[in-house]
């Protein structure tokens, strides 16, 4: 029985959680003649944030871009090895359909060149997700809400969105990824360009969309990756050398590896 | 803080070394505390007992407040992580435990001014056996977090067990002692006051070679605990 006294507890740490939507299975990549991923397998699951860390040059971001085909963009790019959606590799399908299932967000906002309204509006359309001027008004109105966004621009929906701060316009940038509705979205640094209340409110908003999406964050800042993963995974040298549960990885982490990285002993 | 300090955070490692010698430090004057109260109460040398009393337990209390403000200084400007958080949080409770023994060891102290006043009772075998394993727990743990050695950490937690045992024994004569022989209960009583104190001394040297074992491998050895972390 509750006497109402208490505030309700978070649990201390949170661990595992859902199925494995992505699998990623003994993938290598070749930048031209050099290697900068050997075999890496890992899983991204529903409901879950996975965060990667690791010095540069290590190829978490190689890793993170590989799950929705961004390095087929580079020409010298090639790849062995597996990454399944839902069970089914995605080498060779629709790319298009690829990316609105396993959205992005990059380091720097990257907001069109368009109005606020249209920056949110512009994958649903494109997907053909909602037609008509009310569905498409419903989706960003929903989709801004679900950033925190809309009761800082509901009376500037049709301004330009590069009119936005930094921190608003990842928020924006957010919210177009999540209008065409992914099953996973992939973020890389998403807060590194944003000044500390900017990155508070862009973590908050991580660990609420969660509950909607899997979510994949490539990070250098290792009090982030602490604070907000729910699984993290430690690269180096192009391999994957530990990954458990965040709390496990910053207390206590296996490897040695790891443990000279986070406490900053590498090098 | 690794025991090989291999690093490119300096500062930071420099910090923690700091906060190791402040521990240490403080360890020694625990351990001086309880090796001049128990001399107090087992030589009847009165002038030991105000040693502790006015001079080693106020230093030890002042040298607590100093470990806690360092760590938390490094907690929240250096962000320790893995091995050196789990130090930090260690030596957070391994102050504590040392303050804890610097009051016990006062107890005896005060007691040992009581003590004094009544005449010699018979032989005090166990309690002086006790005083040593309980001298040696805490050298031992000590010596662990010197060393940053989890093996000689693990051998101080059996050694607790042979204390309890005296502590029981001692309890039994003074108890027994104290129906036939009434008018000396305020010896007896005292005596057993000593060795409450003492079984509490090697209780705290016991968390702090678990406390040493945390640190050093991140596993949780307390309440019969030996579980690894979680993978």
């Amino acid at each position: 029985m509750s006497l109402g006294l208490l505030p309700t507890l978070t649990p201390p740490e949170t661990t595992e959680a859902g199925r494995a939507v992505i699998e990623v299975r003994g993938l290598s990549v070749w930048y031209g003649t050099r290697q900068v991923l050997f075999e890496v397998d890992l899983e991204v699951r529903e409901r879950s944030i996975l965060t990667m860390i690791g010095p540069s040059g290590c190829g978490k971001s190689t890793c993170l871009r590989a799950m929705n085909r961004m390095n087929d963009l580079i020409p010298t790019a090639r790849r062995q090895g597996r990454i399944l959606l839902d069970g089914a590799d995605i080498a060779g399908g629709d790319v298009l359909a690829l990316r609105r299932r396993v959205g992005m967000v990059f380091q720097r906002p990257n907001p069109l060149p368009m109005s606020i309204f249209d920056n949110v509006a512009y994958g649903a359309r494109l997907h053909g997700l909602a037609r008509g001027r009310r569905a498409l008004a419903e989706v960003v109105e929903r989709q801004l809400r679900a950033v925190s966004l809309w009761d800082e621009v509901a009376d500037r929906l049709t301004q330009p969105a590069l009119g936005l701060s930094g921190g608003q316009q990842q928020r924006l940038c957010i919210a177009r990824a999540l209008a065409v509705e992914p099953e996973i979205l992939l973020m890389d640094e998403p807060a590194s360009a944003l000044d500390p209340i900017a990155t508070a409110r862009i973590e908050e908003l991580i660990q609420e969309l969660k509950e909607r999406v899997g979510i994949v964050i490539v990070t250098h800042n290792l009090q982030q990756a602490a604070r907000i993963g729910d699984r993290t995974t430690f690269f180096l040298g192009g391999r994957v050398i530990e990954t458990g549960t965040t709390r496990q990885m910053f207390t206590a982490p296996a490897r040695q590896e790891t443990e000279d990285y986070i406490t900053g002993r590498f090098g | 803080m690794s025991p090989t300090p291999q690093t490119i955070r300096k500062t930071f490692q420099h910090r923690m070394e700091e906060l190791r010698a402040r521990l240490l430090h403080m360890g020694g004057l625990v351990e001086a505390a309880v090796h001049e109260s128990l001399h107090a109460v087992l030589e009847r040398e009165p002038a030991r007992a105000e040693t502790v009393i006015g001079g080693l337990e106020p230093e030890i209390n002042e040298l607590e407040r100093e470990v806690d403000e360092r760590v938390l200084s490094l907690l929240a400007l250096q962000q320790p992580l893995a091995v050196d958080l789990r130090f930090a949080a260690a030596a957070l409770k391994i102050g504590n435990e040392l303050e804890r023994m610097g009051d016990l060891a006062v107890n005896i102290a005060q007691g040992a001014e009581r003590l004094l006043r009544q005449p010699l009772g018979p032989p005090l075998v166990d309690l002086p056996r006790m005083a040593s394993q309980a001298n040696a727990m805490l050298r031992m743990s000590l010596d662990a977090l010197m060393r940053g050695d989890a093996e000689l950490a693990r051998q101080v937690l059996p050694a607790d067990h042979a204390v309890d045992r005296l502590r029981d024994a001692i309890f039994h004569r003074l108890v027994e002692a104290m129906a036939q022989e009434p008018g000396r209960a305020e010896l007896n009583l005292g005596l057993l006051f000593v060795a409450r104190n003492l079984e509490r001394i090697a209780d705290h040297a016991t968390n702090i070679a678990e406390d040493v074992i945390f640190w050093l491998e991140g596993t949780d050895v307390r309440h019969g605990h030996a579980a690894a972390p979680e993978a």
